[in-house]
């Protein structure tokens, strides 16, 4: 039987991949958009323990407005990289590099 | 039973943006100027019905999902008052950029609907799904100019860091379920209560909450988007990320914070405090190091947050109004700072260098003394609107028994004075680089005139508009 505590190490430890993947990476947007996906599923995971182990089901509609939002989210982000791949030629992240930031 | 009342004007507001988008397919060529009329038609409306549906008592509705009191009420019609001078500042700037079209309207319409849900939020489900239709509108709205390298540069690094700030804000509100057994706000707030003082998972959750809200706000140390957003993007839409998405987001702090975290109030004090501390310091100082103007303005936003963090930390129902205060009026003075960028620009010519700036005053006198009343206005100095608010959030710091903060928030508004008189100087006391007379709609000048003159006629009520927002955050804890 899983515990909730390992889920919870779970999640951390997946959130934690997530946040260390945007800040590495250095090389590629897809990468970095992937990341992104991957500190939602972490909350997800998290509020789906929660409401299994502890308080009932609300929770777990959360998580469907979330995995909603997060769809939505990728679509605007792969559109906007489509964007900048045509006026730039590269996902390169360190080329990204025309406002000083 | 479903009562729908409350929630009428979002209800216009997203109907509205559907029927625009519908409208833009069959009568684009025929009326040019439909969609932006519909659009301030819409805004108009929305805000009567939101003033007619008032109600001084706090009614919960769409089971639990949904508040409506004084804050909500207050804030919604100043959000659509803002957006609607945005779009009538930016009407001819965006006609003469090729993106005078329908889904600008209809993106900043959608936002719209995401800071009212925002600021009526109860429920941390409506809180999530406001905060997304606003920053997915915003990051589309900030990529509109499809062929412009820093407008798509921009828009992914929003895009990046607000996705992970979501994420981090997110992260904070699974735990705190885990912590309360609830999304509701005023649940969420009764658990707390009755957990151990220093319980360490909701402090955790608090911990991620505040720092997913700082970024949406923009304080340091989760400011980076800021300068390069109000940069890359095109000046109308710096304009409206500026003004009121700014609001929405203080109202976060106020129903997260104070409603829903009110228990874990000395925790949030001081992490408010570093943030509040850092943001005056970083905003102040590295503004006066920028040549760009819409950068130097961005530093000076971050300042500014700093400042309303100022009036939040005190954790007093007064010192929540001074902030609310303190926000209303920056929202209006950043309104008029970039409306004389827009006034400035042309087809083909960008006014956002400091450069651009001098000699206003030869070329035209009374839009410099315009611009001198925002930046005293900004800057604080006597007796503009600006001064009354800094002094409230500072007195209100000081009331709460902040001396030092209080006394470094004197000394970093000092700072800043000098980059603001420094575009007074430019304006004034400088010969013209560009003799080019300003070309801009008559609605331009006539709304940045009556928003200059606001600056300094609203003065002697400044009282009552405190008045105004103390009656608007009494129900708080």
């Amino acid at each position: 039987m899983v515990s909730l505590s390992q889920y919870l190490i779970l999640a951390a430890a997946l959130f934690a991949i997530g946040v260390v993947g945007v800040f590495l990476n250095r090389k590629n947007l897809v990468v970095l958009l992937m990341a992104i996906e991957l500190i939602l599923l972490a909350v997800n995971l998290n509020f789906v323990a929660f409401s299994h182990f502890l308080w009932g089901m609300s929770g777990q509609v959360f998580v469907f407005f979330i995995l909603t939002v997060a769809a939505a989210e990728s679509a605007i982000g792969l559109a906007i990289l489509i964007v900048l791949f045509r006026n730039r030629r590269t996902i390169n992240v360190d080329d990204f590099d025309t406002l000083k930031g | 039973m479903l009562h729908i009342r409350p929630v009428v004007p979002e209800i216009i507001v997203f109907a509205m943006a559907c029927v625009i988008l519908l409208a833009d397919l069959f009568w684009k060529r025929r009326f040019k100027g439909l969609m932006y009329g519909l659009t301030q038609a819409t805004l108009i409306a929305a805000s009567v019905t939101a003033y007619g549906l008032r109600d001084p008592r706090a009614r919960v509705v769409l089971h639990g999902m949904v508040v409506q009191d004084r804050l909500s009420t207050i804030l919604q019609i100043a959000i659509f008052a803002l957006t609607a001078i945005v779009l009538a500042y930016s009407r001819t700037y965006i006609v003469e950029r090729g993106v005078f079209r329908s889904e600008f309207f209809v993106l900043a319409l959608t936002g719209v609907v995401g800071m009212c849900v925002m600021v009526s939020a109860a429920h941390f489900l409506s809180l999530y799904l406001g905060l997304e239709l606003l920053s997915l509108s915003l990051y589309a709205l900030i990529a509109l100019q499809r062929d412009s390298i820093p407008a798509t540069e921009a828009a992914m690094k929003y895009f990046v860091l607000g996705a992970l700030s979501s994420g981090l804000l997110l992260y904070g509100l699974s735990m705190l379920y885990g912590a309360t057994g609830s999304l509701e706000i005023t649940r969420v707030a009764t658990a707390l209560a009755a957990l151990p003082r220093h319980d360490l998972v909701a402090t955790l959750g608090l911990v991620f909450v505040l720092s997913g809200l700082a970024f949406k706000l923009g304080v340091v140390p989760f400011h980076m988007w800021v300068p390069d957003v109000y940069e890359g993007a095109p000046t109308a839409v710096t304009l409206y990320v500026g003004a009121a998405p700014k609001i929405a987001a203080f109202a976060l702090f106020l129903r997260l914070l104070v409603e829903g975290l009110h228990g874990l109030s000395g925790a949030w004090q001081e992490m408010l405090v570093l943030l509040a501390f850092l943001s005056m310091a970083v905003g102040n100082i590295v503004a006066i190091a920028q040549t760009n103007l819409k950068r130097m303005l961005a530093y000076s936003a971050i300042a500014h947050m700093g400042f309303v963090l100022l009036g939040l930390l005190s954790a007093r129902v007064s010192g929540y109004a001074d902030a609310l205060f303190y926000a209303l009026v920056y929202a209006f003075m950043t309104l008029g700072a970039f409306g004389i960028i827009i006034l400035l620009s042309r087809k083909g010519f960008e006014a956002e260098r400091l450069e651009d700036l001098r000699g206003l005053y030869q070329r035209s006198p009374w839009y410099a003394w315009m611009m001198l009343l925002f930046m005293f206005s900004m800057a604080g100095v006597p007796p503009t609107i600006g001064f009354y608010a800094k002094f409230a959030v500072i007195e209100a710091a000081v009331s709460a028994g902040f001396y030092g903060l209080a006394v470094a928030a004197v000394l970093f508004s000092v700072i800043g004075a000098f980059y603001y008189l420094r575009i007074v100087k430019l304006m004034f006391f400088d010969a013209p680089v560009d003799a080019g007379p300003l070309r801009q709609g008559r609605d331009l000048r006539w709304l940045l005139s009556l928003n200059g003159i606001a600056m300094l006629l609203t003065t002697p009520w400044a009282g009552t508009l405190i008045a105004i927002c103390r009656s608007a955050v009494r129900g708080l804890p």
